[in-house]
């Protein structure tokens, strides 16, 4: 599988990376060849298995509905680019 | 002071030969002198450690201490540290103060009475080989300061080597622990999946993603992974399950264990020096009264491609909570919010991480799952089918931890697919989930290589006695680099 600078722009779209143009082509020679490299999964027969999705066959554990932590809302915004009246401040969303 | 192990330092400080602020400041005076050699640590948290240390010998005049009170240790900086930036090696991340205590962190320092120096280098987001991609710069390899120490958890491994603490947290996705160990010649465990909280740890991808410890011997391995491991209500991955006394386990013989060795693992590519190394180490096991046989583990060739399906896929989607908006970096000057997402992300994230994202969202898209994403779930039940298989006959088993000692830095950093073979033997144990361990058992042309031992799911305790047993009987564990006397 081989992938071309376009495709890439197309992934960083979906991704929501911003790529500068001369990324476009060095990403693209190196995907192609992590991809190649992960096409050897072809070899392998796998008409009759099962999916394996996690290590441990456990199901997920269920708690309570009950409220176990205090609210530190401020503290958190602190960490946040721009916050202002317990809100995060984004660019605007909607006209 | 730094050549003692942990339990010789917590019989020192109990003996009151030396007081945790003596231990304390003895690291961190070796912070001070070498670690601009080695760049080993992101944070070096010094006014923290020394109040700890004096809270430590509080408790320990009290008689009121633990095996780990007192006992300087160093944190990857994927563990989030209240009020210590926890940065993941990411500009991302380079000005977030971790607003709580990672499990490991909690259970180690704040309950543990352990005194954190810092917070090591690492590759960004866990997503390396040779600590290369921090945002910070590359860690080097104590033994050699143009080599790589190997990654991700490189600033723990050249931390611990070079003397600068006496052990270390890391993390193990698909090799993390046990190649850098191999690399620095240190004793290192990635326990079963499950078996220590992943609570407050940066996630990378979930499914694989367990952290250890990276110690000079297995005991004080054992005595640093019984602290941290244990049951966790906050992690819903966390094994309810009892710990193990990991070191009471430590003093029994291993005559009659089985060894399993793949052919695989011995199949072209191993560098013939380590695997001269590995078959010296069989002999001294065989000597200990262990059988030996060999076995097949057939898909493990498979291990590689799969790997890099599922965590790039896994990462892809943990990643996306880093959108400039609530914490990390947020590009200057953006105007709409789509334009803030994909500015940030691309000014925050390195080479790798983004490259991993990218290979995740293409793999999850639409139209390509089932021939990547699901194909490689089906393939990593194979894989664990092959353990499986293998441990109806065999207790534990034993290969090269990695193909060849450590590289240059610089050399692979250009091609992603020649620094991913570098986990060729590691990464089958975290598709498994199964305990796995790095244990150093040469040296070659004055550079260490380690063994890897892999154990059926919770047998932590018995990889740490198998290598305890190994480690009374060699002294590959006690060799130090020269220039970090």
């Amino acid at each position: 599988m081989s992938l071309t600078p376009e495709q890439i722009q197309q992934v960083a779209h979906l991704a929501r990376l911003e790529l500068r143009p001369e990324q476009l082509a060095p990403y693209a020679g190196q995907l192609s060849s992590i991809l190649e490299m992960v096409d050897q999964l072809r070899q392998a027969e796998t008409d009759e298995v099962l999916p394996m999705a996690h290590p441990l066959d456990m199901v997920q554990r269920l708690r309570a509905d009950a409220v176990t932590a205090s609210d530190q809302r401020e503290r958190f915004q602190t960490l946040a680019p721009q916050a202002e009246g317990g809100l995060y401040v984004v660019p605007k969303v909607i006209e | 002071m730094h050549k003692l192990t942990i339990k010789q330092m917590a019989d020192g400080l109990r003996a009151k030969t030396f007081s945790s602020r003596e231990l304390t400041t003895h690291f961190l005076g070796r912070i001070e002198a070498h670690d601009a050699r080695l760049n080993s640590f992101i944070t070096v948290t010094a006014d923290r450690a020394l109040a700890a240390a004096d809270a430590a010998d509080a408790r320990l005049a009290a008689g009121d201490a633990g095996p780990l009170t007192g006992i300087p240790l160093a944190q990857k900086d994927i563990f989030c540290t209240d009020g210590v930036r926890t940065s993941c090696a990411s500009k991302m991340l380079d000005r977030f103060i971790a607003p709580y205590d990672a499990t490991v962190v909690r259970k180690l320092h704040v309950e543990g009475g352990a005194v954190m120096l810092g917070k090591c280098n690492m590759d960004e987001f866990a997503m390396g080989s040779s600590n290369e991609t921090s945002w910070y710069g590359p860690v080097h390899n104590p033994w050699d300061l143009e080599r790589v120490p190997g990654g991700s958890s490189g600033g723990s491994v050249a931390a611990v080597a070079a003397g600068l603490a006496p052990a270390a947290t890391a993390t193990d996705t698909g090799g993390s622990i046990r190649q850098p160990a191999a690399l620095t010649g240190l004793t290192g465990i990635k326990p079963t999946y499950g078996r220590v909280s992943r609570y407050g740890m940066i996630a990378f991808a979930s499914s694989l993603d367990q952290a250890g410890v990276v110690a000079h011997t297995a005991e004080d391995a054992a005595t640093v992974l019984h602290a941290m491991a244990g049951f966790d209500p906050l992690d819903s991955t966390s094994l309810d399950r009892e710990v193990d006394d990991y070191s009471a386990g430590l003093g029994e013989s291993i005559k009659g264990l089985r060894i399993g060795l793949p052919s695989e693992y011995f199949a072209e590519g191993l560098d013939p020096a380590v695997r001269s190394s590995i078959e010296v180490a069989i002999k001294q096991f065989e000597a200990l009264g262990a059988t030996v046989k060999e076995i097949s583990l057939p898909n493990s060739p498979l291990s590689v491609p799969t790997y890099y399906v599922v965590a790039p896929a896994e990462a892809s989607s943990n990643l996306a909570r880093f959108d400039g908006a609530r914490y990390g970096h947020r590009a200057e000057g953006v105007k709409t919010l789509e334009e803030m997402y994909k500015r940030s992300r691309g000014e925050g994230f390195g080479a790798e991480v983004q490259r991993r994202i990218m290979i995740g969202t293409y793999v999850l898209s639409h139209g390509y799952y089932d021939a990547y994403y699901l194909k490689a779930q089906k393939v990593r039940r194979l894989i664990y089918d092959d353990f499986r298989r293998a441990f109806e006959d065999v207790d534990v088993v034993l290969g090269p931890t990695t193909p060849a000692p450590a590289f240059k830095l610089g050399d692979k950093s250009e091609d992603p697919v020649a620094m991913y073979l570098n986990d060729i033997y590691t990464i089958a144990a975290n598709l498994a989930g199964l305990p796995a361990m790095s244990v150093p058992c040469g040296l070659v042309d004055g550079l260490p290589v380690g063994m890897q031992l892999i154990g059926n799911f919770f047998e932590e305790g018995r990889l740490l006695n198998v290598a305890h047993q190994y480690q009374q009987a060699t002294e590959w564990h006690l060799q130090s680099p020269a220039g970090f006397a």
